[in-house]
């Protein structure tokens, strides 16, 4: 009724030249009519102008930014000078913005000893930290369940446990991204601005996913994780050391997820996740390796995933000693 | 004017025939006035709760990590079945080839095209980012088709628009123009249009049944019982509009339609009903780890109950609704048909929508129960969302209203 009503009035004007029977009423109404069209569409502008708070923050070149896979080197190095430069801007921060991409030959897999883990959370710091996560709502890609011995119910579980750990009738159960090879999170996108590399590292493109939160509705692990506002991390606590599709700093509205730390698992170095682990229960290294220690655990170790019978293939492995 | 070939005829006097119509669908009484000025000051609540949305963030919604779709989507889900459910009216009258039932039909049709814009937006709503709507669009962005099921949904709720802004807009022109409509010209559309509703609900359910990780949406009768929802939902909403407009203009319909609608509730409603003892009876009596949802539905768990009132809630307006449709005095044009509707209209509303979204993100994949109650910013939006959607039905009926009653015809010889 608002906006579309100067058009008709104009478009009703001309055929009311013509032949109307109610043509003596017809300029009245049209001005009544053109009257509120006015004030409503000035009414419409008024009710949405927060918008133009939130239109400052984006411009045109990222409005227009092309999908990751298809920026030419040129492009992306403009992409990540100007993202560089934003996080200057708005985190007083100097940060270095790379681009790693994984290494040929390398297929990364995860493993932790349950024996051994007794749920002391360092490595739930370790990512918040690491992945400069937003401070207030201390987020991580990690959650531990906490669990009675002699289940495998999650059910039965906590992830809000306190006190003093290793609780002796319990054991602990760190989850985080699977990284699946039949990831459902990635079938679902439907912008394809998740998928999975060669590596194996299902990775999120920041600057492209629409915040539909699908796939956050079909990740089976609850490994992704919605950025429901702008993070918020004080300049001295950002890590400088980032990647653009890992840990540089979100964007609001986007989805994000645990990406084995691979702005440090690609230049050779371990998770941080793993590095915090004061207990030595997580194993992290390339399966086509045949000489690495995750494949001796995965040969002579009794593993297992996580729900297994859903058909997502983790590269995400559990054992007991 | 009168010397111009047929042809161009129809190119000029159809642009003319959508002016016009929009102008005369705005004139009124002071009712409605009134009633259009409501609509749109509840819009503009809407519209201005969404922008602080946009430039706050969505953490001003109620939603988390682990609840991360809410009123939104259940509304999206609401208004796919009314949108589909809106065609049902369409077999009868072809399976009886009534020509009068054309009157409710395009009633149907009508409902069906605001319900499909409230989709639309309670989608777009729903984005984090929806300053990149674009990248949705095939051929400029990157459609995930066919492997995503929203690349489907949006494929067909757009065609299902286009569909009956078609059906809609030719039957309505040949009144106009006082011609007999081209059976070539909508016939094959309005049998499209019914597979094709049955295509929209499909898919949606699909949206959510494919999802492994949920067992609460990971269920066969998922689809089905969305179907039967929306048997009842659409012919309940169009038995109420034709009620409004019978009051307000006028216009009425043979009583035969409305009988076959009540009659095709029943059934629906009865099946409906039964699959929903078959899901309670399967958490009572096996208790399996994959009834945790149903049971926080129903009765709650672990002392977290926000969402057991609501669905008895839906329960008790169902049966209740339900039952007065079986009485004798449904069938007639009476009080009792009236609120019965709006039973199940709103306890539709809630079993389809936070009774079937909600659930499935409690328990989370990890099983934490993490709740959820829609914030006020949310309610202001879904409000709005109706609001544009009730202007847009207003609008059209109105239209529609007009060209039946002869009060907007061409002022053309025909030919
Ligand atoms: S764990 Fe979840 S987010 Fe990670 S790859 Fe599997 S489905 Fe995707
Ligand atoms: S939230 Fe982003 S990554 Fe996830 S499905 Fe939607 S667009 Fe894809």
């Amino acid at each position: 009724m608002t906006n579309t009503e100067p058009n008709n009035t104009q478009q009703a004007e001309s055929s009311a030249n013509r032949s109307l029977p109610i043509v003596e009423n017809f300029t009245r109404r049209a001005v009544v009519k053109g009257g509120f069209a006015t004030l409503g569409a000035a009414a419409f502008v008024a009710a949405v102008s927060p918008l133009r708070q939130a239109a400052k923050s984006t411009t045109a070149v990222e409005f227009m930014q092309q999908h990751y896979t298809e920026l030419s080197p040129e492009q992306k190095a403009d992409v990540i000078a100007r993202l560089e430069a934003e996080t200057k801007e708005k985190y007083g921060a100097d940060v270095t913005i790379a681009d790693d991409r994984p290494i040929p030959g390398t297929k990364f897999v995860y493993a932790i000893n349950l024996s051994v883990c007794n749920g002391n959370g360092k490595c739930v710091e370790a990512c918040h930290k690491e992945n400069n996560h937003d401070r207030s709502t201390n987020q991580s890609y990690i959650r531990v369940i906490e669990m009675p011995k002699g289940t495998m119910d999650m059910e039965k579980g906590s992830t809000t446990y306190s006190g003093i750990v290793p609780k002796d009738d319990k054991f602990y159960l760190p989850v985080q991204c699977q990284q699946c090879d039949e990831p459902p999170c990635v079938e679902v996108c439907p912008v394809k601005a998740t998928w999975k590399e060669e590596d194996g590292i299902v990775v999120v493109d920041y600057n492209w996913c629409i915040g539909c939160r699908y796939c956050e509705a079909a990740c089976p692990y609850h490994a992704r994780r919605f950025n429901w506002k702008q993070p918020e991390v004080p300049s001295e606590e950002l890590n400088p050391d980032q990647s653009y599709l890992s840990n540089r700093v979100r964007p609001v509205g986007v989805v994000e997820k645990c990406t084995y730390c691979l702005h440090r698992t690609r230049r050779g170095k371990l998770p941080a996740c793993l590095e915090a682990c004061p207990t030595g229960a997580r194993v992290f290294g390339n399966i086509l390796d045949k000489n690495s220690n995750i494949r001796w655990i995965l040969e002579n170790k009794r593993v297992y995933i996580l729900k297994e019978e859903l058909g997502t293939k983790p590269a995400f492995f559990y054992y007991f000693d | 004017m009168s010397s111009i070939h047929v042809k161009q005829t129809a190119i000029t006097s159809y642009p003319k025939f959508i002016g016009r119509a929009l102008w005369l669908a705005t004139e009124g009484s002071f009712a409605f006035y009134a009633w259009m000025t409501v609509l749109t000051a509840v819009f503009l609540v809407g519209a201005n709760a969404w922008a602080n949305q946009v430039a706050g963030g969505m953490i001003t919604t109620n939603m988390t990590d682990h609840v991360s779709w809410g009123l939104y989507i259940a509304n999206f889900t609401f208004c796919v079945g009314l949108a589909a459910g809106g065609v049902m009216m369409v077999i009868p009258a072809y399976l009886y080839d009534d020509e009068e039932m054309h009157k409710v039909v395009i009633i149907g049709e009508a409902v069906a095209i605001a319900a499909i814009v409230m989709c639309t937006l309670s989608v777009v709503v729903d984005l984090g980012r929806p300053d990149r709507f674009w990248h949705l669009i095939p051929g400029i962005g990157k459609f995930n088709w066919p492997m995503s099921m929203l690349t489907w949904d949006v494929i067909v709720l757009n065609g299902y628009l286009l569909i009956n802004l078609h059906v809609v807009g030719y039957l309505l022109y040949m009144r106009y123009l006082g011609r007999k409509p081209n059976g070539w010209w909508y016939l094959p559309f309005v049998f499209l249009s019914i597979f094709w509703a049955i295509s929209i609900h499909t898919v949606t359910a699909f949206l959510y049944c494919g999802l492994g990780g949920r067992p609460f949406w990971n269920s066969a009768l998922l689809a089905p019982r969305f179907l039967a929802s929306a048997f009842v939902s659409g012919p309940a909403f169009i038995i109420l509009v034709m009620r409004v407009l019978r009051v307000t203009t006028g216009y009425t319909a043979p009583a035969s339609p409305a009988r076959t609608l009540i009659q095709i509730i029943r059934v629906a409603m009865t099946i409906n009903l039964l699959m929903l003892v078959s899901e309670i009876f399967t958490v009572l009596y096996t208790g399996s780890a994959h009834a945790a949802p149903l049971n926080y539905l129903f009765f709650g768990d672990h002392g977290k109950n926000g969402l057991v009132p609501w669905i008895w809630t839906a329960i008790g307006m169902n049966i209740v609704g339900t039952a007065l449709f079986f009485t004798p005095a449904a069938l007639e044009r009476s009080h009792i048909r009236i609120l019965a509707c709006l039973l199940v209209i709103i306890g539709i509303w809630i079993e389809k929508g936070m009774g079937l979204i909600v659930p499935g993100f409690i328990p989370s994949t990890l099983h934490e129960i993490v709740e959820y109650a829609p914030s006020l910013l949310e309610w202001k939006v879904v409000a709005g969302i109706w609001g544009l959607g009730l202007i847009i039905l207003t609008l059209s009926l109105k239209l529609i209203v007009n060209v039946f009653t002869g009060r907007m015809h061409t002022d053309e010889p025909t030919t």
